[in-house]
Formats: structure tokens, sequence, C-alpha cells
């Protein structure tokens, strides 16, 4: 199949520069982008399959000795296009704070305990259909010094590659009704509300386990459409 | 399985945050194994050996130890590592995917070969270039460039350095080390000599 990667799609993005967020102020550039037409240099990507992930690697609450503090949950969806085809075989990384809100990361200064049972990173692959799922404790939410009495929504972090590398997507999922929503300039550096709510997942009581864990749905949709004659490059 | 629902729109891109080492470029410092490398380097390659690197700087020239770089390039024969690529069977290991985290003073580097010469969309030749993808905490989005090499001379004929202000090429083209195998190029997010980004 082939794929066409029409620019304006971007516009879900956020813009480079969001004031709010301060650390975009001196790491956006100041001069416009330059529009390009696309070569195969960007039509292509790096593929990358099972061989790159091991077994359990989905699954965060298994990496030590014991399991990790917090409440366990399923997090799964599908990997899609523009036209809502799954993607198949793609790598999906996944990293992410732990119940305490706290990052294994060194330079994570937070006061909140570290858990002795969780790094915090997975990865899997999109089965056929485009299918991915992990398992993890859900992540607490965080104070960060963007502005005074600055908190995170709760997220875990998503790296996905796609068709090419002009799909390739990092992104954050959160989860539904956060009431730090409204107060957090990296959520809202997203101009559109209706993008903005495609970066939330919705819980998913059919696939609970009962028991067991809560389940949560999030589908992420890459850039590239089928190219037919009807397509306006 | 869902049935498959046309979606009214892409999931928009959050920062990769300052946090993603331990998941994304781990080399070693916990307890996670990496998935990539900073080297496109296999057993089975072949073509010219180089080195690539740099600094990554912000709109002050300070150096940004948070960052982390992603390359994508043709083999020495000019083929891409993608079934997409109908041309021809790349090297048969080659990937051409790198992935580097700027180190405390803001320093990348890559291993890979210098690609060969691959066409543009009207089938032209483009100069051997590596596409670059800069992910950073501050940046909401990554940002696209290229990377040429400063000796070649097919870069005057490149389709794509022709869509850039000339006092603005150089940002692109990473200048030969003399007498070593070793490019350099610095990447400016904001200001003076600010990298030429591209909307892909």
């Amino acid at each position: 199949m082939t794929f066409i990667y029409p620019t304006g799609s971007n516009t879900a993005h956020p813009l480079p520069l969001s004031p709010e967020y301060k650390s975009s102020i001196k790491r956006a550039p100041n001069k416009p982008l330059i529009p390009m037409r696309h070569t195969l240099s960007e039509l292509t990507g790096p593929v990358y399959g099972h061989e790159t992930v091991r077994e359990g690697d989905n699954d965060l609450t298994t990496q030590h000795k014991g399991e990790p503090l917090g409440e366990r949950i399923i997090v799964h969806g599908h990997v899609r296009d523009e036209d809502g085809r799954g993607v198949p075989n793609t790598l999906v990384e996944i990293w992410q704070a732990n119940a305490c809100g706290r990052y294994v990361h060194v330079r994570d200064q937070h006061p909140a305990p570290l858990d002795p049972n969780f790094t915090g990173a997975g990865r899997t692959v999109s089965d056929a259909a485009g299918y991915y799922r992990f398992v993890s404790i859900k992540p607490g939410a965080y104070p960060w010094g963007n502005h005074h009495n600055a908190w995170r929504p709760a997220h875990i972090h998503l790296s996905v590659f796609g068709h090419s590398f002009v799909s390739r997507l990092v992104t954050q999922m959160y989860f539904p009704g956060d009431p730090l929503f409204p107060f957090d300039p990296i959520f809202n550096s997203v101009p559109d509300e209706k993008a903005r709510m495609r970066m939330v997942s919705s819980f998913d009581l059919e696939n609970t386990k009962p028991e067991w864990a809560l389940c949560y749905r999030f589908d992420i949709v890459l850039r590239g459409k089928n190219a037919t004659p009807m397509e306006n490059h | 399985m869902q049935d498959s629902v046309k979606p009214d729109g892409i999931t928009p891109s959050q920062t990769v945050g300052p946090f993603f080492k331990y998941g994304l470029t781990p080399t070693g410092d916990y307890a996670w194994n990496d998935a990539f490398t900073n080297s496109t380097l296999t057993p089975d390659v072949s073509g010219d050996r180089v080195r690539i690197e740099g600094r990554v700087l912000d709109g002050d020239g300070a150096t940004v130890p948070d960052a982390m770089l992603e390359i994508w390039q043709a083999d020495a024969q000019g083929r891409y590592a993608d079934p997409q690529d109908k041309r021809a069977l790349p090297n048969a290991s080659f990937r051409g995917f790198a992935r580097c985290g700027t180190d405390k003073d803001g320093n990348y580097s890559f291993d890979t070969i210098r690609p060969g010469t691959v066409p543009d969309a009207d089938g032209k030749p483009q100069a051997p270039h590596l596409v670059l993808a800069v992910f950073a905490r501050g940046m909401l989005r990554h940002l696209y460039t290229r990377i040429y090499f400063g000796d070649e001379a097919g870069n005057t004929a490149d389709p794509v350095l022709a869509l850039v202000p000339a006092d603005r090429r150089a940002t692109l083209i990473a200048v030969r080390d003399a007498g070593k195998a070793v490019y350099k190029l610095d990447l400016r997010l904001q200001g003076d000599n600010e990298t030429v980004f591209f909307d892909v």
C-alpha cells in the first residue's frame, strides 16, 4: 500500500513556541519551517519487529523481584493510520513515573519515594491488526517548576514509529477526567479541543479484569492515508 | 478487535520531556536494555564508515543536555531498508536508523556509513544526506532537518538544499575534520545561525 502524508494533518500538533510552557521559549525555532515535497527519505522509515522486544517487555509490573506499589492497570488499543486502518508490526515504547509521581531518572528531584520494583519503561510491537497492550501501574501526578503550584496530570509517555519517518510520533497518554487538565500548559499546547481529547484514554470496563486490574483504551492515530487519485496532494 | 472507524484526526504530539533516558536511551545507566544505539553499523554493511558529531544549542547558545536525536538514512547504494523502497534489497541487516541522547555537555555522535544518492519526488538525484529528528524537553513536537556532507560535490545541485536561502545552507552541512572520517555539525534550535528545519 502506498501512503501519502498530507502536511495539513500536522495542524493537530502544538506550535513549537507555546510561551505558557516555559521550556519552549528558548528551544523553539524563530524562523518558519521550510516546506518541501516528500522524497523517498521522508516516505520510508525504520522497520523494527518482534526481534527488538523481549518476552514480558510489555508488562512493567514484572521487571523486578517484587510487584510495584500502586494501582495495576491495563493499557491497550490500536495504532491506526488516518484512514482508521491498523498499523501492524510497529514498535511502541512507553515510559512513565511510578505511582507516587516519581521517575527513576537521576534528575527527577521530586521528594516522593522511588519504588525498587518499578523502572517504568516498556515496549511492544503492534500485532497484524495494529493492536498493542501493556500492563503497568497508574502513574501519579507530580509537581514541576514551570509556574507556581504547577502539577502535571498523570500521563504515560509513548513513542511510536509507523509507516515512515514522517509518521514518527512521541506523545503522552492521559487519564479520563483528570482535574489538572485546565492548568497544564503541555496538555493545552494542543490548540484544538477535539485534538486534545485524542490524547485522553477512555476507561474500558469491558476489558477490566475482575479482581485484578482496571483497563484503559488508547488508540494512537499516526499520519498516513491511502494514496488514491482522489486525494489532494 | 474493534472495527476500523475513520479517526477524526491524528494523535497530537507532546514533548519527550526531561526524563526519557531510562526508557529510550538508557545506555547502561538504568535497569532497561537499549532497543537502539547511536550506530547504524552492522557486520555486513558496505560503504565508507563515518562519525557525525556536534552539539545541540538553545536560543541563548546554552548546550542542551536532554535532547534526543534520531537519524534515518539510505545505505551506500542509496537504498532504504524499508519494503516501500522497491528498487533493490539493501545490505541484509543494515537498518539505517540510530538514536542518540545528548550528554551533559550537549554533545551527540553517530557512527554510520556515508549514504548513497537517493532520488527526489521527480526522480532527480539528491546529494547524500541523513534525515534527522530532534526531540527535547521544551519541544512540543520534534523537528525535522537533514545532514549533508561538506565534501560532497553534489550538494550544489541538491533539490532540497536549493529550497533553503543560500546564507542558511551551512546549517545543514557537516564539515569534515581534516584527515579523519569525522564530520561536525552543531544544531542550533533558535537564534543566530538557527538550524534550518523542514515542514514535512
